[in-house]
């Protein structure tokens, strides 16, 4: 072994350790604290927290609002994930066409980037109130009845989807808007003379030069399924019975609310492992589709 | 160009329909903005009706301003908001570099380590993080908002990718001159970085400036709250909504940053281009 | 007008200080929730104040912790790591849990015998009901409220009532509400004929149900529910039918925040609210507007709500002595005065409603003293052991059974059934 490999070390090590120990502190032992705190019981007052074993997975496993919590979140990434990056793509294509009032356009779709959530929520909450809501209002203009949107527990979950989707879109379309850009104008042009249809050209040579894009915006799309839930906070409060709750929100009232902290850490502890199933997923993909290495 | 011609008609109408649908669809996107300006420039009554002739007033602004420390929750937002990015920039850019640069035992392990972090985000780790700040006593501190985000796997991630693209022989060029690990990273890689530094602060301020759950477990006093806590005490209270006023809140508010982001967009949109976040 | 009454609340202070004497030299720190806007924080720092300057050996902290929410997260969170406040004020529901968690002691052994009953048995019943438990009283009513009946007199006119009479009982809120519901040509709902909200904690308006019905949901010791009693199950129905049979409520969950706009804009001829919104109302109400006690049942009834003063353990025992000082200080008929004028709550002794203030008060806007004649009927709020927990068992069965997806008879069978799961260590 040479000295500057040495000296190389131990640069690496020092470059290195203030991110990692701030990254260990905050993510991984987190991590593995809410596994481990996962099999003992809430301290309460006098009582110690005690060695409960499977206890909190029994309760969880009998919980009918964990089950009904787990479905919300997966129909929230169903319809979300999907949907906001397929509009996101669409706005990009139409920004990057240059058609009329592209400033207006741009502006439009990336509005919602930058209001804070959890204070436009109160403006979607007017907007679905039945009766003298926006929606209702423009139900009105058709003689048709007042929907009480949010109120019934059928549509309350996808009125939290119409607003994560309008919340996303505009962000994931810069990231699609600097690929597209990126694509060289001869390919069209040429693409033009060969005679290809503008369908074709997007679907043989657009669509795949924006896969690396797709899959990024994929992750953080996954990732806002689970993370995503300022909303719920204003609008619904996970009601009406669980209707639009979501696992982040129960995590929270669990801890926050009804003060048990070990069965917090228990539902944290399956979130973890949705989001190891689906890292471990798309590191494959990845790693098949692009290099990132 | 010849192919363009014969299709004209076909071109024109494809493009009035796409034209009409980008329109429509950003209408869609601008209500809930164009509510919150009508009803922030408007008198309460006039949140569920939409009258050309209602009469403007600034009183929503004045109400909001005076009933809630806006400034102080603004100004927490902004020292928290700084002091994130900072953070990040400074200790992603050392531990991007020596992933980038740097052969070391267990680099594979350390670096699957932070890949963790794209997923395994500080936002669904809230329960035992907030113990881990009590521990450390830093419960109701700007500090304890920021500081599980600060070492950031995406932000090592872009930048160690960013670093991976600098050719090599600009590295040995500039330590030939007698330049030190850092002096190369100051003078090569950081200024060869600049488009990611952009994005990825775009990013990172859009995030931090609209973070709520965590801020919200975290805090507990005005001194601390930034604005989207401060945003959702303020709209909470027995008497029910008052549109107008909650608002006027947001607009002033988000204001300052809504305009910084309409102006520089096109410069972002590039610099995610260079930064080849794509 | 506020500061003359300040000016005799600090006369009162120096009183109560040359009776009470030596001056202590504590430090004491004390976190509020507000959950109305305007003037609340600001009253309650200039009454502490007032009280330091009138007693110089006490130095008093008061600190705005937020919401209700926020406060009790705030306080029991610095109770765990060890520097709680002295004292607080949060959720009268929150009596079990904070005893639970072994962080608040009895305001009794720090009241003189002689004071017992002039102070603490000088609060509403009503209001005591979510203060004592064992015997002991742990919370000293502050900022309380109670549910109460707000109608629309134009609306009442147009629909051919006595625009002066408001419903007395279940059966005449139906009558009146069918008239009141109004439909367009389409046959749509232009306006409704009552709205009770429903969205996100309906047990406390549902407790406006249950209780003319006749049932008690928990028992003093917050360790036994009813949910199922058949009382329990008549209220459900009723509220249910309102919508499902009788057409006269909007169907669904109701939300809490649109209501008062909901009534400004006749969307609704009466609702169900907190008394906190009477100045709201008195504000913003485009019409003429009635405030009446919730109808009757079997008897008249409504669920108390609002924040109590609790006394925390971790501190020196003269630190305790001179809060309860300070509490029973600002609850004085004076400063209670003082209180309820700025902010609407309902002040929590009768002897308060007697001060010159007060019936000044009172007799420019005579609505306010209904909350107080309700008080005589009025019962606790909800509030057991693991009460988060309890109440979400019964808000989803509500929820669930407005939103026709179970009997009300299931629905509270299922809550009853998750209550006691959660109740059981506490038996």
């Amino acid at each position: 072994m040479t000295n500057s490999a040495r000296l190389q070390w131990v640069y690496a090590w020092l470059l290195l350790s203030p991110a990692l120990v701030l990254l260990v502190t905050f993510t991984h032992y987190p991590a593995i604290k809410s596994i481990i705190a996962s099999f003992y019981s809430t301290a309460r007052g006098k009582r110690q927290s005690v060695y409960i074993g499977l206890d909190n997975y029994h309760t969880l496993v009998a919980d009918p609002v964990f089950w009904k919590v787990l479905s919300n979140n997966f129909w929230y990434a169903v319809w979300t994930i999907p949907l906001s990056i397929a509009l996101s793509l669409i706005m990009a294509l139409w920004v990057n066409e240059k058609l009329r009032g592209l400033a207006f356009l741009r502006m439009a779709y990336f509005t919602p980037t930058v209001l804070p959530l959890i204070a436009v929520a109160n403006i979607w909450l007017f907007f679905y109130t039945p009766g003298f809501g926006l929606i209702d209002q423009i139900r009105g203009l058709f003689d048709l009845p007042e929907q009480n949107w949010m109120g019934s527990p059928n549509t309350a979950l996808y009125t939290m989807i119409a607003v994560a989707i309008w919340k996303e879109a505009g962000f994931f379309m810069i990231f699609y808007l600097a690929a597209l850009q990126t694509i060289p104008p001869s390919l069209r042009d040429a693409a033009a003379i060969e005679g290809a249809s503008k369908v074709y050209f997007f679907r043989r040579v657009v669509f795949p030069l924006l896969m690396p894009t797709t899959l990024f915006v994929s992750i953080n799309a996954v990732i806002n399924s689970f993370r995503l839930v300022d909303h719920i906070f204003v609008m619904t409060e996970g009601g009406p019975n669980n209707a639009s709750s979501l696992l982040l929100f129960y995590i929270y009232e669990t801890a926050f609310k009804y003060w048990d902290t070990a069965y917090a850490a228990t539902l944290t502890t399956v979130l973890l492992m949705i989001l190891t199933v689906l890292a471990i997923g798309q590191f494959f993909f990845l790693d098949k589709r692009v290099h990132y290495k | 160009m010849n192919g363009a011609t014969q299709s004209r008609p076909i071109f024109q109408l494809d493009r009035a329909l796409n034209t009409f649908g980008a329109w429509v669809l950003a209408v869609l996107w601008l209500l809930p903005l164009a509510y919150a300006v009508w009803t922030a420039f408007h008198p309460g009554e006039y949140e569920t009706r939409f009258d050309l002739f209602a009469p403007l007033t600034l009183d929503n602004f004045a109400d909001a301003w005076s009933q809630a420390p806006f400034a102080r929750y603004f100004l927490n937002t902004v020292m928290l908001v700084t002091g994130i990015v900072a953070a990040q920039f400074f200790l992603c850019t050392l531990a991007a570099y020596a992933f980038a640069r740097f052969t070391f035992p267990g680099k594979g392990i350390l670096f699957s380590l932070v890949l963790v972090q794209l997923l395994v985000m500080p936002d669904i780790l809230i329960v035992e993080n907030y113990q881990t700040m009590r521990k450390l006593g830093l419960i109701d501190t700007i500090m304890a908002i920021g500081l599980p985000y600060v070492a950031s796997g995406f932000g090592i991630f872009l930048l160690r990718q960013t670093f991976m693209t600098v050719p090599k022989e600009l590295d040995e060029a500039a330590r030939v001159e007698g330049c030190s690990f850092l002096g190369v990273l100051w003078r090569v890689y950081i200024p060869l970085a600049k488009p990611t530094y952009l994005a990825y602060g775009l990013v990172s301020v859009s995030a931090h400036w609209n973070n709520y759950v965590w801020p919200l477990i975290i805090t507990n006093s005005v001194e601390t709250r930034p604005l989207t806590v401060g945003l959702s005490i303020f709209a909470v209270t027995d008497s029910g909504i008052q549109w107008s006023i909650i608002n006027a809140a947001t607009l002033m508010t988000s204001g300052p940053l809504l305009i910084a982001f309409l102006l520089f967009q096109r410069q972002f949109v590039q610099s995610f281009m260079r930064a080849g976040i794509k | 007008m506020l500061t003359s009454l300040l000016k005799t609340a600090s006369a009162a202070a120096i009183a109560t200080l040359t009776t009470v004497g030596v001056a202590q030299a504590v430090d004491l720190e004390f976190y509020f929730p507000v959950a109305v806007g305007g003037a609340a924080a600001d009253t309650i720092e200039a009454l502490t104040a007032e009280y330091v300057a009138a007693n110089p050996g006490v130095n008093i902290e008061a600190i705005y912790a937020g919401s209700y929410t926020d406060a009790g997260t705030k306080a029991l969170t610095a109770a765990r790591g060890g520097k709680p406040p002295q004292l607080s004020v949060l959720l009268s529901t929150q009596m079990f849990t904070l005893i639970d968690e072994d962080v608040i002691v009895p305001f009794d052994d720090y009241v003189a015998d002689a004071d017992k009953d002039a102070w603490i048995g000088g609060f509403y019943p009503s209001f005591m009901e979510n203060s004592q438990t064992g015997g002991k009283t742990y919370g000293i009513p502050f900022q309380r409220s109670t549910p109460v009946l707000y109608w629309n007199k134009e609306a009442f006119a147009e629909a051919g009532l006595n625009p002066d009479v408001a419903p007395a009982t279940w059966d005449d809120m139906v009558e009146f509400g069918k008239k009141l519901t109004k439909k367009d040509d389409a046959g749509n709902v232009t306006q409704w004929g009552v709205r009770i909200p429903s969205a996100g904690f309906p047990y406390w308006m549902f407790q406006g149900l249950s209780t003319p019905a006749g049932a008690i949901l928990a028992n003093s010791d917050g360790n036994e529910v009813n949910f199922n009693d058949p009382k329990v199950v008549e209220a459900l129905e009723y509220l249910v039918a309102l919508s499902a049979e009788h057409g006269v409520m909007q169907p669904g969950a109701i939300e809490w925040g649109p209501t008062p706009k909901a009534f400004f804009e006749g969307e609704t001829a009466m609702m169900w609210t907190t008394t906190g919104n009477l100045t709201n109302v008195r504000a913003n109400a485009p019409f003429d507007f009635g405030v009446a006690m919730l109808p009757a049942k079997e008897r008249r009834g409504a669920p108390t709500g609002g924040g109590n003063f609790y006394l925390f353990k971790d501190s020196t025992e003269e630190q305790k002595q001179a809060a309860v000082d300070f509490v029973k200080w600002i609850t004085e008929p004076e400063q209670a005065a003082v209180w309820t004028i700025a902010t609407g709550y309902v002040a929590p002794r009768p002897d308060a409603w007697e001060t010159d203030a007060m019936k000044a008060y009172t007799a420019d806007f005579p609505p306010a003293l209904v909350a107080r004649d309700q008080l005589e009927f009025a019962v606790a709020e909800l509030s057991t052991y693991e009460n988060g927990r309890v109440t979400q068992a019964l808000n989803d069965g509500l929820s669930a059974a407005i939103a026709g997806e179970k009997s009300a008879q299931e629905a509270l069978d299922e809550a009853q059934a998750a209550a006691e799961r959660i109740l059981r260590p506490y038996k």
